[in-house]
């Protein structure tokens, strides 16, 4: 077991006229290997959760575990447990700091003693993971391009490598093809099957095509829980908190209501067209009445 | 109202001169026109925004704003205070503790009289929604209300024209419907001239008109329709469209005649009704 939280709660500025419930009373496993999808929109708790789960954050009551060992052990302990979980921010890039690349990817590998030799098989590993070509390892972070940056930031976390790997917004800001090169460097990073994944986003389209499982946050509650079949079939209610449902997925609603017999549980544009296609076959056919 | 004519431009790093970013633009945007800008990271869009109000000027060609070149130093105030610009990080905007403060900022450094100030400052408030908030502190609002102060601070200038790089990125579903609901309410009740720099094509598609940059380049400048219809040449440019004008279009490719000039869910579903319909009706 990667993760275990129970009743987990928290509360910010606990006391004050501001005092604000972040979590409350969260229960998630998460297995190892998983690859796991956290939805909510801002203020949903879904950040101060994954603070909670390299014990950035300690719970105000209940428990975090990781992989046994509770958040709120200290010294060695909690030391061995940021290294088993790998937090990537939001706008990583602006985290970046020293001459090279390599240096700034070396940095955590550094801080934690190891030789010379170990910091630099898992520098080019990890650039390699995150697809930096080994000529820019010797330029300065300043110099390359934003999503460019931004992997350089991933890479020095996975340098660490943790068993579970937590990225916040990794596509926050990037284009369309920025956006692409991120998510499928992730889901290769994945299939490489080393590490259990956590990727927190408000965009469900980005998220949808890649994950095993998505959990839903809302109002500091877990909203859903489940395969991404599962928690899309409930796509009213998730519009209704705030989240975009893929806009293809709106389209077949749509279509369901107006009376076409076709799979309601799509959120690809690509299953779309297949699913329409045969649709059409079946009616060209005369298999489905007027 | 805004004008660039063969504007070209290009970054100096000091050690090595980089590639063009502009190379012999032109474009013309008229008053009261919502214009979207669209093109992948690198294309020259931002350079082109910060060409609008003088942030930088053309090292060839013109930049002109209601007929006054961006070169003539003595006029760059009075350019600055026709176009306001947001910028994507709404807390790179933010510089007072109270938000009324924070959108008096920009007519104080204007010299405007007080009175003028307090009035200007509610009319931006209530504009973009954020009048009840006017006492709050900005760094406890939300991503989205965050952005509407700052829209507040440009309009409080009282601009002709207002231009916005990638306001939205930042932002979550909600967030980025409120923004849009703002420009689309400034373009409506004040004929604000917009310039809309963004990656959402949804964003796009609300504008009057979609200009898609490439390479320094106007590669489309059209209406959206006209524009997103073009998937192909889009999907070249490292650029989405709309999900259901890509799906429309993709089944029209495998041969079923679905009408594919549309922009969004029901104009969609009708296409495909018809299609549907027209099918029932052969056989």
């Amino acid at each position: 077991m990667a993760i275990k939280i129970e009743n987990l709660d928290y509360v910010y500025m606990q006391g004050s006229p501001f005092e604000k419930k972040a979590l409350d009373n969260i229960n998630i496993e998460i297995k190892d290997g998983e690859f796991v999808g956290l939805i909510g929109h801002t203020g949903s708790g879904k950040s101060t959760l994954v603070q909670h789960l390299n014990g950035l954050l300690k719970p105000h009551s209940g428990h975090v575990f990781i992989n046994e060992h509770e958040t709120t052990e200290k010294g060695e302990k909690l030391k061995k447990l940021r290294c088993d979980v790998g937090l990537v921010f939001q706008y990583p890039e602006h985290q970046l700091f020293e001459e090279t690349v390599y240096k700034d990817i070396a940095y955590g590998p550094t801080n934690l003693g190891l030789p010379k030799e170990e910091i630099d098989i898992r520098v080019r590993d990890a650039a390699r993971c995150v697809g930096l070509p080994p000529e820019v390892l010797d330029k300065s972070p300043f110099d390359l391009s934003g999503g460019q940056k931004r992997r350089v930031a991933i890479a020095g976390v996975i340098a660490m490598k943790p068993s579970v790997l937590v990225l916040d917004e990794p596509t926050a800001g990037l284009d369309p093809a920025g956006r692409e090169e991120i998510l499928s460097q992730i889901k290769s990073i994945y299939d490489e099957g080393n590490m259990t994944v956590i990727l927190v986003s408000h965009s469900m389209e980005d998220v949808a095509r890649l994950v095993n499982r998505l959990i839903v946050m809302n109002e500091g509650k877990v909203f859903a829980d489940g395969t991404v079949d599962e928690v899309f079939s409930r796509g009213r209610e998730l519009r209704n908190i705030g989240l975009n449902v893929p806009q293809v997925n709106v389209l077949i609603d749509e279509l369901v209501a107006r009376g076409l017999n076709i799979n309601p549980n799509i959120y690809t544009v690509e299953n779309a067209k297949n699913e329409l296609i045969e649709y059409f076959k079946r009616i060209k056919e005369g298999g489905e009445n007027a | 109202m805004l004008k660039a004519e063969n504007l070209l431009y290009s970054y100096d790093n000091g050690v090595k001169k980089v590639d063009t970013v502009l190379d012999n633009l032109n474009l013309n945007i008229k008053k009261g026109e919502f214009v979207a800008v669209l093109g992948h990271n690198g294309c020259g869009k931002s350079t082109l925004a910060k060409h609008f109000n003088g942030l930088l000027l053309p090292l060839g060609g013109d930049v002109y704003v209601q007929g006054i070149n961006t070169k003539d130093e003595e006029m760059l105030w009075t350019i600055r205070r026709q176009v306001g610009m947001v910028f994507q990080n709404p807390d790179n905007q933010i510089v007072a503790n109270v938000v009324e403060e924070d959108v008096a900022f920009a007519p104080e450094n204007l010299g405007i009289p007080s009175a003028e100030i307090r009035k200007r400052v509610d009319d931006a408030l209530k504009t973009v929604d954020m009048y009840r908030y006017r006492k709050h502190a900005p760094h406890l609002l939300s991503g989205g209300q965050k952005q509407r102060v700052a829209i507040a601070g440009a309009i409080a200038m009282r601009p002709e024209c207002i231009v916005m790089d990638e306001p939205t990125a930042m932002l979550d579903p909600m967030g980025r419907a409120e923004v849009m609901e703002t420009i689309l309410k400034l373009k409506a009740q004040e004929n604000m001239t917009v310039v809309l720099i963004t990656h959402y094509m949804d964003e796009a598609a609300m504008a009057d008109r979609v200009v898609v940059m490439d390479d320094g380049h106007i590669v489309v400048d059209d209406t959206p329709r006209n524009v997103f219809s073009q998937v192909e040449l889009l999907k070249s440019l490292g650029l989405d469209v709309p999900q259901v004008t890509e799906l429309a279009y993709s089944l029209n490719k495998e041969g079923f005649d679905v009408n594919y000039d549309v922009l969004t869910v029901t104009e969609c579903a009708d296409a495909i009704m018809d299609y549907v319909r027209s099918i029932k009706s052969g056989n």
